[in-house]
C-alpha cells in the first residue's frame, strides 16, 4: 500500500491556527456575578467593541456575598455611585475623538428587579453617557 | 562529499506542536457576538418642567411589581401590545382620541403625514428586567413594523434591506421611535 505524503498537514494545521489566533477577543475580566441575558427578537449587533463599556448585574456567584443582585465594575462589586467614576475611567482610556461615540452595554441577569436597572440609568444620565444597550440573547420569536 | 550535506531536520513532530497551540487557542477563543437592544437616555432633568402633550397623544404602559400590564388604563397582556402601539400610532381611521397627525415634508418622500404620538413606559422597581426586556422589544418591534410599512411603500424593500443612507433617514423622521420613558417612581401595585 502506498503511504499517504502528510508533509502538507503541518501547513493546513497552522492555517487553522493563524485563524483562531486572530478571531480570539481574550476576557478582560472574570464576572463575579451570574448573568443570564434575557432574550429578545428585535436586538441590534454592537459593531465596535473597542468602544464598549460594560456594567454587569446579577447575583454574586459565590454565597457568601448575599443573594441580591449586585453590579459589576471592572474586576468588583460597585455601587450605582460608582458608575460616574467609572464612565470617566473609560472616557479617560479612549481616543478624544471616539469619546463621544462611547456605548454602555447593561449586561444583566433576567432576574433583576429594575430598581437596579433604573439607579444605572439615573447615573449614567447624570455623566451624559446616553448611549445604553440591554444586552440581550437573539431569538428568532419571544414566547409569550 | 556526502559527509559535508546538511542534515535534514525531521519535521514530522511539527504538526504535533502546531495541533498544540491550535487546540490552546480553540479553547480560550470566546467567539460571542454582543448583541442587545439599544436605547438612547434622554437628559437629565434640570427643573419641574412639565411637558404638554396632548392626553390623546400618549399610549401609556405601566408594568406593575409583579410584571403585570396596564394599557391605556386598562389591563392588557404583551401578546397584544405590538398590535395595540401599532394601531394607536397609525391612527387609519383618524378618531378624535387617537393621535393627531401632522403633514411633514421630508426629503425624498415629499408630504407625508407624521403621527405625533408618544408611547410613555412607566414600570415599578420591583419589575423583573425580563418583562422590561420583552416590552421594550415588543415596542421596539411595533416601530419596526410601521418602518418597513412606509420603506415598503416608498422604496419597495424592507427597511433593514435599505441601503441608501438618506432613504434610511427619510423613514426615520417618518416614522420616529417614539417612546418615552417616565422619571422613575414607585407605582407598587401587585
Amino acid at each position: 500500500m502506498q503511504k499517504i505524503n502528510t508533509s502538507a498537514l503541518p501547513d493546513i494545521i497552522f492555517m487553522l491556527l493563524f485563524f483562531f489566533m486572530v478571531t480570539t477577543t481574550m476576557r478582560e475580566i472574570t464576572l463575579i456575578v451570574q448573568v443570564k441575558p434575557p432574550e429578545a427578537s428585535e436586538v441590534q449587533k454592537l459593531e465596535k467593541k473597542s468602544l464598549v463599556s460594560y456594567i454587569y448585574v446579577g447575583v454574586p456567584l459565590k454565597t457568601q456575598f448575599g443573594t441580591e443582585s449586585r453590579i459589576q465594575l471592572n474586576d468588583a462589586f460597585a455601587s450605582a455611585t460608582e458608575i460616574p467614576e467609572f464612565i470617566a475611567s473609560e472616557r479617560e482610556s479612549r481616543d478624544e475623538a471616539d469619546r463621544g461615540f462611547l456605548i454602555t452595554s447593561i449586561k444583566a441577569d433576567k432576574a433583576t428587579r429594575m430598581g437596579v436597572i433604573t439607579d444605572i440609568k439615573q447615573e449614567l444620565r447624570k455623566v451624559g453617557a446616553f448611549k445604553i444597550n440591554y444586552s440581550s440573547r437573539k431569538v428568532a420569536k419571544l414566547s409569550y | 562529499m556526502a559527509s559535508k550535506e546538511v542534515p535534514e531536520i525531521n519535521a514530522g513532530s511539527m504538526a504535533d506542536i502546531a495541533f498544540l497551540l491550535l487546540i490552546f487557542f480553540l479553547v480560550t477563543t470566546t467567539m460571542d457576538v454582543d448583541t442587545g437592544i439599544t436605547r438612547k437616555l434622554p437628559p437629565p432633568v434640570e427643573d419641574d418642567t412639565k411637558f404638554d402633550i396632548k392626553d390623546r397623544n400618549i399610549f401609556k404602559v405601566l408594568v406593575s411589581s409583579s410584571d403585570r400590564l396596564m394599557v391605556e388604563g386598562e389591563r392588557s397582556d404583551i401578546s397584544t401590545l405590538r398590535d395595540d402601539v401599532k394601531a394607536f400610532m397609525t391612527n387609519p381611521t383618524n378618531r378624535e382620541d387617537l393621535p393627531e397627525k401632522e403633514l411633514k415634508f421630508i426629503e425624498n418622500l415629499g408630504d407625508i403625514e407624521v403621527s405625533k404620538g408618544v408611547v410613555s413606559l412607566k414600570n415599578d422597581r420591583g419589575t423583573s428586567y425580563e418583562m422590561y426586556i420583552k416590552i421594550q422589544n415588543e415596542l421596539t418591534a411595533a416601530f419596526a413594523e410601521l418602518r418597513d410599512e412606509v420603506s415598503l411603500q416608498f422604496y419597495g424593500v424592507k427597511f433593514k434591506n435599505l441601503i441608501n443612507e438618506d432613504y434610511r433617514k427619510a423613514v426615520k423622521k417618518a416614522v420616529p421611535m417614539a417612546i418615552s420613558e417616565a422619571e422613575p417612581e414607585n407605582i407598587g401595585g401587585n
